[in-house]
């Protein structure tokens, strides 16, 4: 991305540390992790299950699974204000209004007993005033390219094919025009057709409204097609950064180098 | 060369559901044939058919010769120990409350391979050893491991029997890209080893001709391509084909252009 460094920070997070287990000797999950998101920029995460990038990212909103982890040290500054400072009421605003989350797996974060039209409505009851839900909800399926606003918002979740579902998951997430969107392995239970149109959503997201991203996932094929700049992580550090063409066509650290290496090609050189 | 399947026509129907709609491929003894589609396509109902854990409503299954729904009692077990599945969730395809050390001497004392549980325990070990597991964990549960090791434990578990086939479904979609490359290297050193066949079922086209040698490519219940690896990756034919390849992203095509 160009002009990085005129645009505002949206994210700084700095030294962060989160440990799980006996304070005298813990895991350390995250163990001083350092870095920025800007606005508009989309960012990936990349590393290994347990590298200790799902627990970096939910710590942004301060989503870590206390008391069993608890964070041990560092700040993380949104628009530069301490998160990890923040009451209940100021973290409510933060969650879901100014970062919102999408999983892997959608058929599990949406709520099977309720449609998912009064579950997009549900965020916006709460964060937004004076907007009349049904309209907006619909507003919102129709914006992530579903292609039956009004009917998808009347499904339950098993009604909908999983790339639908995940597109559920993004309208609700969106429901309160948040700055930055935590994307965790958004496209890994998904089929790669359907992973290419939720890629290419969320790139035309970034595009209409300025969205900032934060793309996690272990797949180097998504990231290179996708991110302005990547962090490596291994093993609760983070190894190796920057631009991303930049770091996948010459990569310093070793972990990196193997990363890439695994990837498997679809066309042999 | 050695035929050792041969589809001809298969149908598998789900009530009014076409799930698999008159496919035919063959297989040769120590070859790999990749069957790739997206969700739906029939591609997990034309493996679980081969072996017979899916009824046919149509064609004919051939395994070295002899058609698989008229098999019956011992020929039938003999079958099973011939043709054996990998799934993509090991830990779904194994007993929660049994060491997997007895998940696999189960295996071994129902086909009466090992004659008492120290023999079984003994080739248990043996196959821990084969897949890269230390035969010291065949005491611990399925929860102890992680997903890698899972896989490495489906594969031993499949590999008990000795058998001639093995249908993957999706093997390695649930592993992240470093051990997704481990448990394909695995594969196919066994596969060198053993002179094993693979129905090797996926969904990403990269990973697919990783494996194989030829592949097939399946579209809601058809075969609509199939030919060597090399051939449908770059010279592919039909469109879906085309889609398919379209929409894997590509790290050294969004390099190139940088």
């Amino acid at each position: 991305m160009n002009g990085i460094e005129n645009q505002q920070c949206l994210i700084d997070v700095q030294d962060l540390a989160v440990h799980f287990g006996a304070p005298e000797n813990p895991v350390r999950a995250v163990d001083g992790v350092s870095f920025q998101i800007f606005s508009g920029e989309i960012v990936a995460l990349v590393g290994e299950s347990g590298s200790g990038k799902s627990i970096s990212a939910l710590a942004l909103a301060k989503l870590i699974p206390e008391p069993a982890a608890r964070i041990a040290g560092g700040k993380i500054l949104f628009r530069g204000a301490d998160t990890l400072a923040m009451n209940h009421a100021e973290l409510r605003t933060l969650r879901g209004a100014k970062i919102a989350y999408i999983f892997q797996e959608p058929a599990t974060s949406l709520n099977p007993v309720f449609t998912v039209g009064y579950q997009i409505g549900e965020a916006i009851k709460l964060h937004r005033r004076g907007v009349h839900v049904k309209t907006e909800v619909k507003k919102l399926l129709a914006s992530v390219g579903l292609p039956e606003p009004a009917r998808a918002a009347k499904s339950y979740p098993h009604e909908l094919s999983g790339g639908m579902q995940q597109r559920a998951m993004i309208a609700m997430a969106l429901a309160c025009d948040p700055d930055l969107l935590v994307a965790d392995e958004p496209t890994t239970a998904l089929d790669v057709t359907v992973q290419k149109q939720i890629l290419e959503l969320l790139l035309q997201l970034r595009a209409e409204r300025g969205l900032s991203i934060l793309l996690i996932t272990h797949n180097l094929g998504i990231v290179a097609n996708t991110a302005d700049r990547i962090y490596v992580m291994h093993r609760g550090k983070i190894v190796e950064s920057g631009d991303t063409k930049t770091v996948l066509k010459n990569p310093q650290d070793v972990y990196t180098k193997n990363l890439i290496a695994a990837v498997p090609r679809l066309h042999h050189e | 060369m050695n035929e050792l399947l041969t589809v001809e026509n298969v149908v598998v129907q789900y009530g009014e559901l076409t799930a698999v709609n008159g496919v035919s491929f063959s297989l040769n003894a120590g070859e790999t044939l990749g069957l790739v589609g997206e969700s739906g396509c029939g591609k997990s109902s034309l493996g679980r058919a081969i072996l017979g854990l899916e009824k046919i409503s149509g064609g004919t299954v051939l395994f070295a010769g002899q058609e698989v729904s008229r098999l019956k009692g011992r020929a039938l077990k003999n079958f099973r120990r011939q043709a054996q599945m990998v799934f993509q969730d090991p830990f779904g395809s194994l007993n929660p409350r049994m060491t997997v050390g007895s998940a696999i001497e189960e295996v071994l004392l129902v086909h009466k391979i090992g004659a008492n549980r120290a023999a079984c325990y003994k080739k248990a070990a043996a196959l821990f050893q084969d897949v890269g597991l230390s035969p010291d964990w065949l005491r611990r549960y399925p929860h102890e491991f992680s997903g890698g090791q899972r896989q490495r434990i489906g594969i031993a578990r499949a590999l008990a029997l000795e058998p001639k086939l093995l249908i993957a479904d999706e093997p390695v979609s649930a592993l992240d890209v470093s051990v997704q490359a481990e448990i394909i290297t695995l594969l196919k050193r066994l596969q060198q080893e053993r002179g094993l066949a693979y129905l090797f079922i996926g969904h990403d086209l990269a990973v697919v001709r990783a494996m194989s040698d030829r592949i097939a490519v399946m579209y809601k219940g058809k075969i609509v391509e199939i030919g060597d690896s090399d051939q449908v990756c770059e010279n592919p034919q039909d469109t879906y084909t085309k889609t398919l390849l379209s929409a894997v992203p590509d790290i050294d095509a969004a390099l190139k252009d940088a």
